[in-house]
């Protein structure tokens, strides 16, 4: 091939990419300026730049209570999430990864099972369950099913990154007088940080995004995630767009934040599941 | 769901008993210097129960319970309070299947997953496979593209629900004065007949990133020799794609299959934010009519049947698709996970 024919073949090729991904990039960025706009210009002229631009509309949220304590909230719920998936999974990956009982194959299969039934499914008696627990209205009742729902993928790949561990480095723990558990909490898990970090960041994602649970949850607004917060908002200035767009913006941040600095966990993760080798 | 057997590195410490039902890789010589093993095999069961107590009662309570019990409500009428009392054994089944919109839920779940399978991936793999090769701005570009998978549906529904206001949203705009299309201004998700497509579109901007991703993680694992070699028989860069990539790239796209159709079952964030549903149960999903009958209407035992219906479905498919599609490929999967 020509060096003629190659610089042609590159430039389609970054033209392809650029029309792909001018239909992803295109409704974020017309949300961005639209957030810049009253909601006057936005009907009238959809394309154009904000003229003037309007920084009212994120001020006046930015200034809100509503706002950051949606965001302090989703942090908070997120956050427990994690850690509790994490502990929880991080036990029985060990017990899965280096004990042979009676049972052991019995007990994966349940969990990885787990893996196809779509928490959709479970939704409706888990509230009905939820309130007879008095757990409405209540953190740890989107913590505790949220992390339930994420044990299986977790547990399946720590139990894969702790079965690479050498079993002599358990040996020769044990035999300087080591317990089981201080293996564990000592040794292990610091070993398997670049494993933990991923599935945090899978945990901590999917609940930061999750809408249908904490919908049902919380009925008193003091406790509504970033989503149920945007949904009641937009329900509330349903004809105020431009208000709706700034919302909906500076929620995004968060995520797009996180999603910087936690790309390689998260994608990690991701793939970890879903590739042979 | 296969299981492999102990690997030497996932050996326990204590070697059960010849006879036993789990299989153990410890080798030989750990035997000899371990002659109690009868009273270590028993303390390790009791060791290992305990790592594995908080698991098992976090999900037992909150994942098998929930399930367990949507089965027994839904032979009951009940509004949702108190115990269920009333039983009518398989009447809400029956009513189920004779409902319309029900009946109406599956047809349209069928078309998504269709649409997701025969459009969405095509589009990610062909995506996938563009940015596996060599150009200027590659990781920009994929972390662009798989952007819409961060955030939430919440975000995606109420952003493409103004881009679709009919009269005012940008989609309008966009298309008004083009010839052909231009008639669709106007319609979108108010239009019974254009509201699921205007659907899958959304969710063609929200998901297709994260199937290329995985697809751009299982393009890692097919080897430059190969290609290479196939180049040299003569082999064009179609053919390659075909019979060499494609081959390769095969457990991965059944896995990528595997979760999108689950995927379409369950839509429900999407749906409740767009459209609710409407017009006229166009776009609605089992999800959707199951939150409802639950949550709207306090028919909590029809609302449990169509949760056991919704399992169902995903368990036949799911059981099928194991034994059909997946059952060589869990087993990699399932043990080398996470080892990146």
């Amino acid at each position: 091939m020509s060096a003629a024919a190659r610089r042609l073949r590159g430039l389609s090729r970054h033209a392809l990419v650029w029309i792909l991904g001018s239909f992803i990039v295109v409704p974020l960025l017309y949300a961005v300026l639209s957030g810049f706009k009253s909601t006057g210009d936005l009907t009238g002229d959809p394309f154009g730049l904000p003229s003037p631009w309007q920084v009212s509309n994120y001020t006046g949220i930015l200034g809100s209570g509503d706002f950051w304590r949606q965001v302090g909230n989703s942090v908070a719920i997120a956050a427990a999430t994690a850690l509790i998936t994490v502990a929880v999974s991080a036990l029985a990956a060990f017990a899965f990864a280096r004990y042979a009982f009676r049972g052991r194959e019995v007990f994966f299969t349940l969990f990885a099972v787990g893996l196809m039934f779509p928490p959709a499914v479970a939704v409706l008696p888990l509230f009905v369950l939820l309130r007879t627990l008095g757990l409405l209205d209540n953190p740890l009742g989107v913590v505790l099913p949220q992390a339930a729902f994420a044990l299986p993928m977790t547990i399946i790949i720590l139990r894969g990154f702790f079965r690479t561990i050498p079993a002599d480095l358990e040996e020769a723990a044990v035999i300087d007088g080591c317990g089981r558990f201080a293996f564990f909490w000592r040794i292990l898990l610091p070993m398997a940080r670049p494993a933990i970090g991923t599935v945090s960041v899978l945990a901590i994602v999917t609940s930061w995004n999750n809408f249908f649970l904490p919908l049902l949850v919380f009925t008193d607004p003091k406790w509504h995630t970033i989503p149920v917060g945007i949904q009641q908002f937009q329900g509330q200035y349903s004809t105020n767009y431009a208000l709706v767009f700034a919302y909906i913006v500076l929620a995004m941040i968060p995520a797009l934040a996180f999603y910087a600095v936690a790309e390689r966990q998260l994608i990690g993760g991701l793939t970890a599941g879903a590739t042979k080798g | 769901m296969t299981v492999p057997s102990a690997s030497p590195s996932s050996a326990a410490p204590t070697s059960s008993p010849p006879g036993s039902p789990v299989k153990s890789g410890a080798p030989a010589r750990r035997a000899h210097r371990r002659p109690a093993r009868r009273g270590r095999r028993l303390r390790g069961w009791f060791a290992a129960t305990w790592f594995l107590v908080p698991a098992l009662l976090v999900f037992a309570l909150f994942v098998l319970f929930p399930i367990g019990i949507a089965l027994y409500t839904s032979f009951f009428r009940w509004g949702g309070f108190g115990w269920p009392e009333d039983f009518v054994g398989l009447d809400n089944f029956r009513a189920l299947f004779a409902d319309p919109v029900f009946r109406g839920d599956l047809w349209r779940g069928l078309v998504l997953v269709v649409l997701s399978v025969g459009v969405q991936l095509p589009i990610a793999l062909g995506t996938a496979v563009l940015l596996n090769q060599r150009m200027r701005g590659r990781a920009v570009y994929r972390a662009i593209f798989f952007a819409p998978y961060i955030l939430s549906e919440v975000i995606a529904g109420v952003l493409f629900g103004m881009i679709f206001l009919p009269g005012s949203g940008l989609a309008d705009a966009l298309i008004e004065d083009v010839p052909l299309v231009g008639g669709l201004a106007g319609t979108w998700f108010s239009d019974p007949g254009t509201a699921l497509p205007t659907l899958f579109a959304v969710m063609t901007w929200k998901y297709f990133g994260f199937h290329m991703m995985i697809y751009l993680a299982g393009l890692q694992g097919v080897p430059k020799e190969v290609l290479e070699a196939a180049a040299i028989d003569g082999a064009g860069p179609w053919e390659r794609f075909r019979h060499v990539t494609l081959p390769l790239l095969a457990p991965t796209i059944r896995i990528s299959v595997f979760l999108s159709v689950i995927g379409a079952i369950q839509l429900f964030d999407l749906v409740w934010v767009t459209t609710g549903g409407g017009p006229t149960h166009s776009t609605e999903t089992m999800a959707v009519t199951m939150f409802q009958f639950g949550f709207q209407r306090y028919q909590m035992g029809y609302a449990g049947a169509i949760s056991v219906a919704m399992f169902a479905i995903s368990l036949v498919f799911s059981l099928l698709y194991q034994r059909f599609a997946l059952r060589r490929d869990l087993q990699g999967a399932m043990t080398s996970g996470g080892g990146r």
